[in-house]
This record gives structure tokens, sequence and C-alpha cells, in this order.
């Protein structure tokens, strides 16, 4: 290295953070743009894009779902096009399947191969989604693992685990809970909850989101 | 491609053993299930892991498989499903050979 030489992984937009992996990270971006696969600028807006995702868009989706049923049909059918009625973007070349609980099943997901998340949605999956842990026990205990999240689901209540191993996204519409029926769609938005839309437990219920 | 299969067919997930990227978890190879739903045809991730194009493309299904069936001692109730998607080259027909 000349003394000239500038660090130019300072000025990555993957960050500084000084952990292994974030080296790891930082020197694997630095070839790919050195061998123009991609450019920074195009890393940035990925980052940026990823970041403007979040849970709450989910949250607003249920919300509306209960008051609308048109919307709820629309969400079942195409979970693309109502994201995109509320102002989300999801287009891309992955698809978004929205499964509905109901009195009698209760869905959860999981990606037991690595961690396929509808992040175009929901932004990025949490620590625990991606966890050996989460992927490998979901499968075989789904039980076990919602009473580590506190949610047993009521007796006579089906589990029904999906594992997103190919080209589909998933996304739970939770039920909507009871005590709830003067809220208004924003008030029903402030109780569906990012763990409730994996599936691994359900909705606060209004005394509790207080 | 024409799909092989339909919903409501039985199905079993292929038990071959394949090097590389597959999107066929180890648990469910081997396993009886039932066709629940075709999602179309989607470019073969076995081919673009490793830089190829991915056609022809793979009819792609959603597999139901019952939990009491996959797992020795299975905490749940019988109707617990399992529920995972699964490319086409990757099933048989249930009874055919391996």
């Amino acid at each position: 290295m000349s003394g000239g030489h500038h660090h130019p992984h300072e000025n990555l937009p993957s960050g500084s953070e000084d952990s292994y992996y974030a080296h790891r990270i930082r020197a694997m971006e630095e070839l790919l743009i050195e061998k123009d696969v991609f450019t920074s600028e195009e890393v940035r807006r990925q980052i940026s894009y990823t970041e403007s995702r979040s849970p709450e868009n989910g949250a607003r989706m249920v919300a509306r779902a209960w008051v609308d049923p048109k919307y709820k049909s629309l969400l079942l059918s195409d979970t693309k096009a109502a994201a995109l009625e509320i102002g989300v973007d999801a287009s891309g070349p992955v698809e978004f399947i929205t499964v509905e609980n109901t009195p009698e099943v209760h869905n959860i997901i999981v990606c037991t191969l690595c961690s396929c998340y509808p992040r175009a949605i929901l932004g990025r999956p949490p620590d625990w989604y991606k966890s050996a842990d989460y992927r490998s026990r979901t499968v075989r205990e789904p039980r076990a693992v919602m009473r580590e999240f506190g949610y047993e689901p009521p007796e006579g209540v089906s589990v029904a685990v999906h594992d997103s191993s190919a080209d589909m996204r998933y996304m739970v519409l939770p039920l909507r809970p009871s005590g709830t029926s003067g809220m208004s769609e924003a008030e029903l938005a402030t109780l569906v909850t990012r763990d409730s839309l994996v599936g691994v437990s359900v909705p606060l219920s209004p005394a509790r989101a207080g | 491609m024409t799909p092989r299969y339909a919903p409501g067919d039985a199905v079993r997930v292929r038990g071959k053993d394949k090097y590389g990227h597959v999107r066929t978890p180890d648990y469910i190879k081997g396993k009886s299930g039932t066709v629940a739903a075709l999602f179309g045809e989607y470019r073969n991730p076995e081919e673009l892991a490793y830089g190829g194009d991915g056609f022809p493309k793979r009819p792609l299904y959603k597999v139901s498989f019952s939990q009491a069936e996959l797992w020795n001692d299975y905490e749940g109730s019988a109707s617990d499903a399992l529920y995972i998607d699964i490319y086409e080259h990757w099933l048989q027909d249930e009874g055919e050979d391996a």
C-alpha cells in the first residue's frame, strides 16, 4: 500500500461496525464494487429501501383488512396489490402470500433453509427469526416455540407451519382481538405486532396496548 | 412444462442426495404429503445459484404434511399441518419406487 492510500471501506455504505462479519462484508463489498458487479450507490439505495420497510406496513394492512372486507379479499388473493394500496411498492421477483388465521387454524411462518421473510413489506427480519434455534424448532415443535413467545393457541385450534423454501414469502393475517369493535383502523393497527405477523404470537388485546 | 400434479394428489418428496444448493430441506426428504396448491412455474434455483439462467422453469407446489406423521412424539393436535413449497423435480407419485 502506498502512503497516499485511503481506506476506501471507510466510505462504504455498509457502515463502520467493528465486528468480524462487518469486516468480512465490507471486504466483499469493496471487491464487488471494484469488479463493477454493483456500485456503492446501488448498495446505498438498497439499504435505504430496506430501512424504509417496517412491520408497521403489515400492521396497517392487517388493520385495514379487519375493517374492510374488500381489502381483506385483496390481501388474501394478491398481497402485492394490497401493499401497493397502502403505498408500499413490493414489486420484485418474489411473491407474497398472506395466510389467514381462523377460529380453527393458527398459522406460523419459518424459513428453515435461511431467513426468507417478506422484507419488501416488513423490512429486515428480527434476529431470532434467523437463528438456527428458531429455524429448526419451529417445524418440529411450533407449539413449544409459541409458548416461549407467551402464546398458546386455544383448545381445539390446529397449528399450520409454513416453511418458505422457494419463491414465496409469507405473512400472517391474525384474528381481530375481541373488545375492539369501537376502534378505528389506526387504533387497530397499534395492536398488530411484528410477532403476530410472523405468527409466533397474536395481536395485543386493547387493554394491554394501553 | 405441463404440471404433473394437481391439488389433492398424493406425493412423496424425493429422498435423493444432491450436492450443492437445493431448496428441499433434509427433514422433508422421503416424506409423504398432499399437493395443496400449484403456484405456477419458476426458474430453477439449483441452476440460478451457479450462474445459470434457471430455465426450463419448474412447476412449484405447496405441499401439506401431517405433523404427527413427520415427527416422532409430536406435541400437538392430529390436525396440525406443515406446508412447504417444493419444485416438481423433487416430487414423485406416492407409491412410485424411489
